[in-house]
């Protein structure tokens, strides 16, 4: 076992790890953060997404001893500072992004890793972008429409249905 | 203006900020006090008799605390099945054994054959791989018909044959069918594969077992899609719990699409370890564990005839059909290709003559069972592909041959036994027409030459039966189990209301449309209503939610509970008011006696109810809280039109889905934002199937598509926006919410609109002879298609 060290979501944590042990496996048993999920076991999903130094990688092929020192973040840590939704997440709720949401975490980071480089990417940029992230339940369809609003594109001609407010 | 709240109103999932957040709680998210950890030992051959199973090295591993063979399951019961289908000669179906681990024999990739529990998840996969397995191989039966020839190796030794059963529907149409063939103007003849899917959620699945020595309560935490089922199913059939005993928990479940309805082994397994253990036992699914143990779906291999007059108009409708079982009866697994596939083979279509012929083998394959649309998408492909391939021969339009054809009058009675009450085929058409701009393609067709490439238009209609179904109708079909809902709903003291459903939500978002139903009946804001479900130790005895019908079902159940509470809770504002009860009106959430100015808010009501100081007690108990149970007199019948374009590279053969339009009518809509999500889904599913998705096992029944480096699940970059409108609606006329069901219509309609368009596409490219592709339809299935 060594010791690993690193900040996550702003905090420094540490924790023993085998040289095994998986960074996504380091963040849902050593932290408890469960928001990273592992939907695969040969890096295709994408629900495991996390942020490396700003870089999104997928924590299911990342070592935890890899990441020593490293900034990580993940989908708890994306919320603004006072708790509310930040853009992405919000755009996500507003343009029905999300079903099961098992795959939300990883799309959430991806597509938020994606705005940071681009921030108004075309829809076929948003498609090529979420090439390695799955998800079995919205056709991608709103997926994509969030992504489009939260860079402040119209999406008003792609489709009726969105969002109102709950009372 | 769109509606605010309420039903009718696109209101946001109030599920969505835990999900966004991270927050959400998936059964892989539990871990008790003092857990251990399971690892199953799984047969790497497809068929093989089980001389041996050695655990004494694994047992010394680091960490291990037990591990269980088939030997330790010796009092327990095996899987059961909940459905018994009846042959065409009055036969029930041969029902083979399916142990929790496997004895005797090994009958499938990844049958269980050794369960190993050890301190971390590590250690048990460690000491996993060394268990010893002494298995001698055995040729494996893979090709159905081949598994049906004389002296083919046996899946099921005590079995006759490989056959499960040989059903037909109607059988006492048969002849009359026959003999309408015989003097047909027209026949069109359709031989088509539907291929074997693996549902693919992406949760993987879950079971931690945990066991209460003090008080012998068992618990299973699982990813399921109805734990009440799951808990009769183990309790009673498997393990002996009695339900009183035994609770089971679903918690966040990241999607199901039917796969998530079965008992599996590894629930029981665990449960049962538990127990022996007296601590909590967690099994985690693997992707590539996934993929040889979930129920997959489909694999029909089918020929399917119509017959017609000079005029187009049908006349009979002849199949035959092989569906593979694979190694075991699944919970449902026999259900699927008779009762959700033949009933549905009139479509939307006028059509005097129907006979059904199916025959269900046995291989040495995963089972098969529900994926969405469960029978429906096999009949709905087979007889859209056909009507196109029938206008193709006799120089129709396709829309215009399927108009000719529809049922216009309702109620219809269909002869494969069921009567739709409600539709408007020739709506949804229109609808669809103009949606997808149909009018516009021969201008994209032209732009689409232009860059060298092959353009195709396909339409195509469905119905499915959703909702299922009368409890009394499903027992003489053969089913083990009623198919009502139930609902409690609890108001509190202050005004909220708590429902308890026994529908179950793994991505449909009941907690907040359900919510929008109940408060909406009574006037008060959605936030008032909260949604319980997945418990079976806080919910009513339930069926859980599969086949499109929590809304239809659990929705009603919830109505009728609603209306409950609302009875009595206009018996206390009379007494309030010193009324008569049937003089109380109730609009937006107050009482108010009729013709007066006189009203009590709902709030005041509920307190009374529960503060009864001011209270007909001589007529009305305390409280307000009522259960309601519903059982339906019928299935619902959405249905709908959907139109693909596509282009061809004629150089590679691939395929690209270009525009996709879907016109559904789900009668009446609580959230339209949920329901275009649903549809959106389904399309991507359907659109999967027709270009993407197979499950492909070797000749020695390895399973070659097995992980997601293999299996083409649909990617972003694979499916276009789509245009989706239920503006057409025709209202359930049996249910009270006029509700129809929309999960399951998506991947119902869209296969067949991909592959006609792809047809479609490489006749006017002047490939006379292609007349069908089986699906997927790759770039090398294509382009060899093109060289012939």
């Amino acid at each position: 076992m060594t010791r690993v060290t690193m900040t996550v979501n702003g905090k420094a944590v540490s924790g023993e790890v085998e040289g095994r042990t998986l960074l996504s496996q380091f963040l849902r048993e050593g932290l408890g953060l469960t928001g990273t999920h592992i939907g695969c076991d040969t890096s295709q999903c994408g629900a495991c997404v996390v942020h490396v130094n700003g870089q999104d990688v997928k924590s299911c092929t990342t070592f935890a001893l890899e990441c020593e020192g490293a900034e990580v973040r993940t989908i708890e840590g994306m919320a603004n500072p006072d708790g509310s939704l930040s853009t992405i997440q919000q755009a996500f709720q507003d343009h029905h992004g999300l079903q099961c949401g098992f795959c939300t975490p990883g799309m959430v980071m991806t597509a938020s890793a994606l705005l940071a480089k681009n921030p108004t990417p075309s829809e076929a940029e948003i498609r090529h972008y979420l090439e390695g992230n799955i998800c079995r339940c919205t056709g991608y369809h709103n997926i994509v429409k969030a992504i489009l609003a939260a860079s402040g594109q119209d999406v008003s001609h792609l489709g009726h249905g969105d969002a109102v407010a709950a009372e | 203006m769109p509606k605010d709240h309420g039903i009718g109103a696109s209101t946001k999932r109030r599920e969505d900020v835990r999900f966004l957040t991270g927050r959400g709680r998936y059964t892989d998210d539990i871990n008790l006090p003092g857990q251990a950890h399971a690892c199953f030992v799984r047969s790497q051959v497809a068929h093989g008799r089980l001389n041996g199973v050695n655990t004494d090295a694994a047992a010394g591993m680091p960490g291990v605390i037990r591990v269980f063979t088939a030997g330790d399951f010796e009092r327990v019961g095996g899987l059961p099945c909940g459905w018994q289908v009846t042959d065409r000669f009055g036969a029930v179906m041969q029902e083979p054994g399916h142990p929790v681990l496997a004895t005797g024999k090994v009958r499938h990739v990844g049958d269980p054959i050794a369960l190993v529990v050890a301190e971390t998840y590590d250690q048990a996969r460690d000491a996993a791989e060394a268990v010893v397995v002494d298995i001698e191989e055995l040729e494996p039966v893979l090709d159905m018909k081949a598994a049906l020839a004389e002296g083919a190796p046996k899946v099921h030794d005590e079995l006759t044959s490989n056959l499960c059963y040989d059903w037909g529907f109607v059988e006492e149409n048969r002849e009359a069918v026959n003999k309408a063939f015989e003097t047909a103007h027209h026949v069109t003849t359709l031989d088509l594969v539907n291929q074997r899917l693996v549902p693919n959620a992406m949760e993987p699945r879950v079971a931690i077992g945990d066991y209460d020595f003090a008080t012998d309560d068992s618990t299973l935490y699982t990813t399921s899609q109805n734990p009440h089922v799951i808990r009769l199913l183990m309790g009673a059939f498997v393990l002996g719990i009695p339900e009183h005993k035994l609770r089971v928990v679903a918690p966040d479940v990241g999607g199901g699409f039917g796969s998530k309805i079965f008992h599996y082994a590894e629930e029981a397994a665990v449960t049962f370890a538990a127990r022996h253990l007296r601590r909590p036992v967690k099994w985690t699914c693997t992707r590539s564990e996934s993929f040889v143990t979930d129920a997959q779906g489909r694999d029909h291999v089918t020929r399917i005839e119509l017959a017609l007059d000079a005029e187009g108009h049908f006349q009979a409708i002849r199949t035959e059909t092989y569906a593979n079982m694979g190694a075991y009866l699944s919970t449902f697994a026999p259900s699927i290709p008779t009762w959700l596939h033949g009933t549905l083979m009139a479509g939307n279509y006028r059509t005097p003559l129907i006979y059904v012929n199916v025959k269900a083998v046995f291989t040495n394959t995963v089972p098969v069972d529900a994926y969405r649309g469960a029978g429906r998408p096999e009949a709905t492909f087979q007889l859209e592909r056909v009507i196109d391939k029938a206008a193709r021969e006799m120089g129709m339009d396709p829309v215009e041959l399927r108009r000719k054809n529809f049922i216009t009058q309702f109620p219809y009675a269909t002869p494969v036994a069921v009567e739709y009450d409600t539709g408007d085929y020739n709506a949804t058409m229109d609808k669809l027409l103009e949606i997808a701009d149909v009018a516009g393609f021969e201008a994209r067709l032209a732009e689409s030459k232009a860059r060298g490439k092959l353009r195709g238009l396909g339409v195509n209609c469905y119905i499915e039966a959703c909702g299922i179904a009368p409890s009394h109708l499903v027992g003489q079909l053969g089913a083990r189990a009623g198919l009502y809902e139930s609902a409690t709903v609890r108001v509190n003291a202050t005004g909220g209301l708590v429902v308890m459903t026994g529908s179950h939500s793994h991505g449909q978002g009941h907690e907040t449309s359900f919510a929008q139903v109940v408060a909406d009946m009574i006037g008060i804001p959605d936030n008032m209503v909260e949604i319980v479900h997945g418990d079976t130790a806080n919910t009513p005895m339930g069926m859980g939610t599969y086949g499109s019908r929590s809304l239809a079902v659990g929705g009603s159940a919830m109505v009728k509970a609603t209306n409950k509470i609302i009875a009595k809770a206009r018996k206390i504002a009379a007494h309030l008011m010193e009324a008569s009860p049937e003089d109380i009106e109730l609009k937006d959430g107050r009482f108010t006696v009729a013709g007066t100015d006189k009203s009590v808010a709902w709030g005041d009501v509920t307190l009374a109810a529960y503060v009864p100081h001011n209270y007909p007690l001589d007529e009305i108990e305390p409280g307000l809280e009522e259960t309601a149970f519903y059982d339906p007199n019928n299935f619902t019948y959405p249905a709908g039109a959907y139109a693909c374009e596509v282009e061809v590279d004629p150089e590679t053969g691939k395929v690209t889905v270009e525009r996709f339009a879907a016109a559904d009518d789900f009668g009446n809509i609580v959230n339209p934002m949920i329901v275009d999500g649903q549809v959106h889904g389904g399309i991507a599913q359907g659109i999967g199937q027709a270009l993407l998705e197979t499950t492909t096992y070797d000749e020695y029944g390895q399973l070659l598509s097995g992980s997601y480096m293999d299996y083409a699940m649909p990617r972003a970059s694979d499916v276009p926006f789509y245009a989706v409108d239920h503006s057409c609606q025709t209202p359930c006329t049996h249910n009270p919410l006029g509700v129809k069901g929309c999960g399951e219509a998506g991947a119902i309609g869209s296969p067949p609109a991909v592959v006609n368009a792809v047809v479609d596409a490489l006749q006017r490219a002047g490939h006379s002879h292609i007349t069908h592709i089986d699906m997927p339809l790759t770039p090398s299935r294509v382009w060899a298609a093109m060289q012939g």
